[in-house]
């Protein structure tokens, strides 16, 4: 669900027809029936934008007969926690959750703790005003005493318990309220639901694997929430065959989250300190590091990260440099960014990778602030329209921009290719491969690594005489790795040892255990330590399958400590017997005193089944030998979510900010606290029942096809793949088509409140028009990866799209919105600008 | 001489993402051949050509919503079977029986070559792969290659003048590589090897189908008995060849050259005779 | 199953539908050059063997103009080859190998031992006027017939289902125009009291052409309408308009005239000889003659354009491909059925 796999992720989708050769089922929930449709058992048309209504359906189709696996829930989850009793449900506010700030647009979440926790010192203190939500990769769990909620019912029987809110919470979404919501017919519904719980439980797993079609919502990290609470019920977390997967957007966009190219973590999901209030380190570890679970080593990653950016000025004597963090104060997200780039309150951007004049929501927004700006440097492998906005946007073809006009200095840098260059993909499956350089690079094309590298080494020759005190962050960096060849290319292996670690006798870390937080060990990022164990780059291995076991620990390297599945101490019951035969992976051997199996265990190696901690143990230890999650506070998976998460303890439908209808379940139409930049221009269209929403009555979505990627930069260029996707076009069923007038191989206008685009109509029985809520809706298919340059050219989908943004991550909603069709070309020229707005008008 | 070696492209499991497009365009150097929009599906590239040597075709079915159809595991039996049944709104009713063919179309080197037996300059020849390959430095273009391939697959490329066409990349294979179309086909439906072995799966792959209730799949191309000896690149299909646009009873067009040339050498008698006998009327 | 077996798909259907229409056999790749020298093959050839059989029947006028035809023939059939061939300079690498398998092989060995024989006999004819026919005419003649039937070979020994299927029918239908073409050429400039045989050759051949290529039609059945529709249509109603009225004009140029026999022509003596503008002394005739002749060169070249075009509708159109194999499935099944 969620998820294109054949097309965006062919090479991983072997793995899906393997597994469907070996009797797997695949079913395929998707509004579109695509490529990866046509390989699966059964597609499942769904409204886009309704998927939590048809996750939510399956929790209840479990909980209502019985079908979680009982003993995996009753020991893994929180399920028999007892919540606050200042706890409200949707049930009960009409579609919110106890705790809306209406004003602020934010969540008070004091009534969502575990009861009988001091409230006072919650989890949600660590996340601050604006700020908050972006610890969602950082959220790590509810300060508790020894790993242990306060109050429990092991029964699940008490009504305050987790498990009977979620059953609660989910009495609504009835196959007949999936079907009315979703579109889906109630017996398709059934039978993918039964499908699921038949296959899951001792004997057998299932696996969801999703993509941005789940994350590009103002609901999307709520999305894989379901999902995940579906999977926990049924068992299917840390076992061989389960799991969700998390399909991402390019080669290494897990790495760069890992790594990260966002404003608000750390290298390993550190959170970014905050300005004002975490004023030291001792602040810093206090506010974000529980007490239990493995988060309670946060000081020793920490201090490890610091030594390895600030070497001997790291001392413990000035908080091993914290202090040269930068702070975060507000969102510096994004969308925030490019809005406030727009407001003139932005000088100069880096664009390294992307290319938001096309690949961002409400693209016209994003062209038209790149004017404001002073500067903009951007690298890419040509000029891409990030680049030549100033000259080719099409605001210049309205009017709207002017070349004269814009003082922007572009600078733009030729980049390598990754076949140009050493370094290391981080995938889905937090497999960190190297790849090697194959070619050099062209002329003066550079590789990342050069740039910021020689970047940073002249910004430091210019300070090097420099007695501020503000530049000694930079001249104290260990900037120092070793180049090779005439460019002088650092080396990639030098970075990548340095991320791994080293210990105090400078000797590579093997894995993180021995990080400490005295200064004595060094880490760039303490999940990956361990990847240049033994001073061998362990990524770069290439064992071939067939000469190692089927879990091939021998190929490449795989965070955290080379392990393959996550969370795997749950593939054994409590006892640390394997659930069954079939699904064993890791268990207890008791006569060695250790765990053992198929993979590196994830847990305290030596940690029996039956261990309870003492009064006084931290982090890690004191957690039970009973309890996989380790990376929570009360080592248990998380069904209900009292942190982290910023929209709600549980995941609720909410309808798109845009969708042609009403909420059928609550009052409360969409997301209360999503993220909507309401500026004139970002306008967004009329809604549900509001007026004039019959303007725009068709569900739009985007999405990638197998032959370009993302925003183009890297195909459209390139004849032999421009050739088989020569063009931009819609999706749209022979019904709408009929009911528009468009004609296939025609021109369709695309119509929102933000721009208008033309697209050649590709007419399919593969769009099928859904009944959602007692009529009839058509959804068009856009995607996105035309712009005006390369060889293929077309208007970029993501024009249409507005602002509006999950309050969690903020990502785009770009998967569902509204729009109007109708046949022909667009207006051209001052025209279009105009068209849009008499559209607007009409509309109201 | 090596081993005969082939491709056995195995439609069931193609993900129709032109990866082998791409890879052969990109190693055997084949021009782009932009052909535009098609509307056919997601294929823009056509068929097979001088510049195109792998080509995947996409076939949007509806198939009939009848139950007996659709394939017995399969949950879009039950599915049909209640959308049928259910209150009448269902839109999803032909939807079930809704597939999505895709197959990677390439030369099928036959083992009798209409292409090779036609060739008057020895440029086609037999490798010792048992392969069909142009030589680009002494093909001519006489073009009569064009018009004896049963299935279409060689071409004259535009500017150039000689025709060319997949070579089971001839330079890889003497270096023990795998073709580039194989090696970048991410699902196995292309499949390179030994020719007899490959049949060999192919049989055990088509029955492991039926065995599972599809039973429209179909071996094409595996037999010797065909009209062309046997491909040594065949296919299996989940339709009628033509619905790929492959001819369903191919035959290399010298199979009939005796007929032919009896023919010719019959008429080239009558003509020297009728010359001769209309000059017999003024001896009279 | 093989592509023979045909087993039931998965859902009946009376046919099988096509990719998007497309065509399963590519069109030919050759320029209209081809044609034209299936023609000048033809006329080469045809000729060859009617300057012979002149040599041979004493007929020394005619055989010259026939050697003519013939020298002109095999003079513009390599040019004509050569500048449909994709790379031109290597034109010679046609005689690299010999195939029997390959009409296009033999033929091009063919048409250089053809143009060889017949350059040196017309030479030689050309140089004596009264020689007797020797080993390059025969040799000329020899390989002239096939020279002018190869080219039905070449085409029909190929993957198109219109030329194909014509594989019996074909040879006859050029050979027979290939005689008309000669004829033609000839009475364009023979005095008529030679004319008799070749105005006999171009009358038989309009007639053998019309029987064989309705014979060919007949069995072609559904693979027909390459040949009736479309220009390939147009261009075989034109020939065949041209050649019945060269054949018309062949007949009405000779009504009346003496029968041009060698006992006729030395009953008239060398006045005749000395005044060619007038043949058995009637001029009109003798314009009709020659006018008929044309005709019956522009009908071959016609036929041949309409052969042509008609590969190019049966190549484009995938049912004929099609339709044909699947009925010789039907009928190899049906014994067994």
């Amino acid at each position: 669900m969620g998820s294109n796999m054949a097309e965006a992720h062919p090479v991983g989708f072997q793995w899906v027809v393997e597994a469907r050769e070996r009797g797997a089922k695949v079913i395929h929930v998707d509004p579109r029936f695509t490529r990866t449709s046509a390989l699966a058992d059964l597609h499942v048309p769904i409204r886009a934008g309704s998927d939590i209504a048809f996750l939510g359906g399956i929790v209840n189709y479990i909980l209502e007969n019985g079908r979680e696996f009982r003993e995996y829930v009753q020991a893994y989850t929180n399920a028999r926690t007892i919540i606050s009793d200042d706890f409200r449900d949707t049930e009960d506010l009409d579609g919110i959750f106890s705790g809306l700030d209406r004003e602020g647009r934010k969540y008070e979440r004091e009534s969502w703790q575990y009861k009988g926790m001091d409230v006072g010192a919650s989890a949600g203190e660590r996340e601050y005003g604006e700020a908050e939500g972006e610890q969602a990769h950082g959220a790590h769990g509810g300060e508790l005493e020894q790993g242990e909620p306060p109050r429990e019912d092991e029964t699940l029987q008490d009504p305050r318990c987790v498990f009977q809110l979620l059953k609660k919470h989910y009495a609504r979404y009835t196959p007949e309220m999936v079907e009315r919501i979703c579109g889906v017919p109630r017996a398709q519904f059934l039978d993918v639901a039964e499908a699921l719980c038949a296959n899951s439980g001792r004997e057998r797993t299932s696996a969801f694997c999703y993509a941005v079609g789940w994350t590009q919502h103002t609901v999307g990290v709520q999305y894989i929430r379901t999902a995940a609470i579906v999977q926990l019920l049924l068992g299917n977390i840390g076992r061989p065959g389960g799991g969700i997967m998390a399909l991402r957007g390019h080669a290494s966009i897990q790495g760069s989250t890992d790594i990260p190219t966002l404003f608000n973590i750390l290298p390993g999901y550190l959170p970014m300190p905050h300005a004002h209030e975490e004023t030291g380190l001792d602040v810093y570890v206090e506010r974000n590091a529980p007490p239990t679970g493995f988060w309670g080593n946060t000081r020793a990653y920490m201090v490890s990260l610091l030594k390895a950016w600030w070497g001997t000025a790291a001392q413990y004597e000035n908080d091993f440099c914290f202090d040269y963090l930068p702070r975060i104060d507000k969102d510096h997200s994004h969308y925030r960014t490019v809005a406030d780039m727009e407001d003139n309150k932005l000088r100069g951007y880096f664009v390294m990778g992307e290319n938001p004049a096309v690949g961002s929501a409400n693209s016209k927004l994003q062209r038209l602030a790149l004017a404001k700006l002073q500067w903009l440097v951007v690298r890419d492998l040509d000029e891409i329209e990030t680049a030549s906005f100033w000259h080719d946007a099409p605001e210049i073809e309205t009017g709207e921009l002017v070349t004269e006009d814009i003082a922007t200095e572009v600078f733009l840098m030729p980049a390598a290719s990754h076949t140009e260059k050493d370094g290391s993909f981080t995938n889905t499956q937090r497999l960190l491969q190297w790849h090697h350089k194959a070619v050099e690079p062209e002329g003066d094309c550079r590789s990342e690594l050069w740039f910021m590298y020689h970047l940073g080494r002249r910004i430091r020759e210019r300070l090097a005489s420099s007695e501020r005190e503000r530049d000694r962050p930079i001249l104290d960096l260990t900037w120092d790795y070793p180049t090779v060849g005439p460019t002088e290319e650092p080396d990639a292996e030098a970075v990548l040892a340095e991320i791994g670690g080293f210990d105090a006798e400078c000797e590579p870390l093997a894995d993180y255990l021995p990080l400490r937080d005295d200064g004595s060990t060094t880490c760039g990022c303490w999940i990956y330590a361990g990847c240049y164990a033994d001073g061998v780059n362990q990524t770069a291995r290439r064992k071939p399958g067939r000469e190692q076991s089927w879990v091939a620990p021998e190929w490449a390297w795989a965070w955290p400590m080379n392990r393959r599945i996550l969370y795997n101490r749950a593939s054994a019951d409590p006892e640390g017997r394997p659930w069954s035969e079939r699904k064993k992976y890791v268990w207890w051997d008791a006569a060695a005193g250790e765990w053992t199996g198929e993979d590196v265990p994830d847990f305290t190696p030596d940690k029996a089944p039956d261990y309870v901690p003492p009064e006084d143990a931290t982090a890690q230890q004191a957690l039970r030998g009973d309890e996989p999650f380790i990376m929570q506070g009360d080592g248990r998976a998380w069904l209900f979510a009292p942190s982290g998460v910023v929209d709600g303890p549980l995941p609720t439908h909410y309808e798109p900010a845009e969708s042609p209808f009403e909420n059928p379940l609550y009052g409360q139409r969409a997301n209360p606290v999503r993220e909507e930049y309401r500026r004139r221009d970002n306008p967004l269209n009329p809604t549900g029942r509001e007026a004039g929403s019959d303007a725009y009555p068709f569900v739009v979505t985007t999405y990638r096809l197998t032959e370009h990627h993302t925003a183009g930069g890297m195909s459209r260029t390139l004849p032999f793949l421009a050739e088989l996707q020569p063009e931009f076009f819609c999706e749209v069923s022979p019904e709408l088509a009929r009911e528009r007038g468009l004609e296939h191989g025609g021109w369709a206008t695309i119509v929102s409140a933000r721009t208008a685009i033309e697209a050649r109509v590709m007419v399919t029985e593969r769009m099928k028009p859904l009944r959602v809520d007692g009529r009839v809706v058509h959804q068009v298919g856009l995607p996105y990866h035309w712009g005006n340059r390369g060889i293929s050219t077309g208007d970029s989908a993501n024009d249409l799209f507005p602002f509006a943004l999950d309050p969690n991550v903020h990502i785009q909603e770009v998967k569902a919105a509204t729009c109007d069709v109708r046949p022909g070309r667009r207006p051209r020229g001052p025209e279009l600008p105009e068209f849009v707005r008499n559209y607007r008008e009409q509309a109201g | 001489m090596s081993e005969r070696k082939g491709f056995f492209t195995d439609t069931s499991v193609c993900i129709g993402c032109k990866a082998c497009e791409v890879a052969c365009k990109e190693w055997n150097q084949v021009p782009a051949d932009p052909q535009g929009l098609t509307g056919n599906s997601y294929d823009n590239s056509g068929e097979l050509g001088a510049n195109r040597w792998r080509h995947v075709a996409f076939i949007e079915q509806k198939v009939s919503v009848g139950v007996e159809e659709a394939p017995p595991e399969s949950f879009a039996r039950e599915a049909a079977r209640q959308s049928l049944v259910s209150d009448g709104l269902d839109p999803h009713e032909d939807a079930d029986g809704f597939r999505w063919l895709m197959s990677s179309d390439v030369c099928k080197h036959c083992t009798e070559a209409g292409c090779l037996d036609a060739c008057p300059t020895g440029a086609l020849f037999r490798t010792e792969f048992g392969t069909v390959v142009v030589q680009p430095d002494i093909c001519n273009g006489c073009g009569y290659c064009v018009v004896s391939c049963p299935f279409g697959v060689i071409d004259q490329r535009e500017g150039d003048g000689r025709v060319w066409k997949c070579t089971m990349c001839y330079d890889r294979l003497k270096d023990d590589m795998e073709p580039a179309c194989a090696q970048a086909c991410p699902t196995d439906s292309i499949q390179f090897g030994d020719l007899d072995e490959l049949r060999e799966r192919a049989a055990r792959r088509v029955e492991r189908l039926h065995e599972r209730g599809r039973e429209e799949a179909r071996l094409y191309g595996d037999s010797e008995d065909d009209g062309v000896g046997g491909f040594g690149a065949f296919f299996l299909l989940l339709d009628e060849p033509e619905t790929y646009r492959l001819p369903p009873d191919p035959v290399v067009p010298t199979r009939r050259t005796p007929e032919v040339w009896a023919a010719a050498l019959g008429a080239a008698a009558v003509l020297a005779g009728g010359v001769a006998a209309s000059f017999l009327r003024g001896r009279r | 199953m093989n592509p023979k077996g045909g087993e039931a798909s998965m859902v009946p259907r009376e046919r099988p539908t096509t990719y998007y229409g497309r065509p399963i056999v590519k069109r030919p790749v050759w320029k209209p050059e081809i044609p034209l020298y299936f023609f000048f093959g033809g006329l080469a050839g045809a000729s060859a063997n009617l300057a012979t059989a002149a040599t041979f029947a004493g007929r020394p006028r005619l055989a010259r103009r026939a050697w003519a035809g013939a020298f002109v023939g095999v003079t513009v059939s390599p040019v004509l080859l050569i500048r449909d061939l994709g790379r031109p300079k290597r034109f010679l690498y046609m005689l690299r190998v010999i195939k029997i398998t390959s009409p296009m092989s033999l033929g091009a060995w063919i048409l250089a031992a053809n143009g060889g024989a017949t350059t040196l006999a017309a030479g030689l004819n050309l140089l004596a006027p009264r020689r007797r026919a020797g080993l390059p005419e025969i040799g000329a003649a020899l390989v002239g017939a096939p020279l002018a039937t190869y080219t039905a070979a070449l085409i029909t020994n190929s993957a198109i289902p219109a030329w194909s299927e014509a594989r019996l029918e074909m040879p006859f239908v050029f050979a027979s125009s290939a005689a008309a073409s000669a004829a033609g050429a000839a009475l364009l400039t023979v005095p008529g009291e030679e004319t008799e045989p070749a105005r006999a050759l171009g009358i038989a051949a309009v007639v053998v052409e019309e029987a064989a290529s309705r014979i060919m039609l007949k069995r072609l059945g559904p693979l027909a309408s390459a040949y009736e529709e479309d220009e390939a249509g147009k261009a075989d109603k034109v020939a065949r308009a041209l050649s019945a009225a060269g054949a018309v004009a062949l007949v009405a140029g000779g009504k009346r005239g003496s029968d041009g026999s060698r006992g006729a022509r030395r009953a008239r003596g060398r006045r005749a000889a000395k005044h060619p503008a007038a043949p058995g002394g009637d001029p009109a005739r003798r314009a009709i003659t020659a006018a008929g002749g044309a005709l019956l060169l522009a009908g071959a070249v016609c036929k041949r354009w309409a052969v042509f075009k008609a590969g190019f509708a049966s190549a484009a159109d995938p049912d004929q491909t099609i339709d044909l194999q699947r009925d010789r499935m039907a009928a190899e099944r049906r014994p067994g059925a």
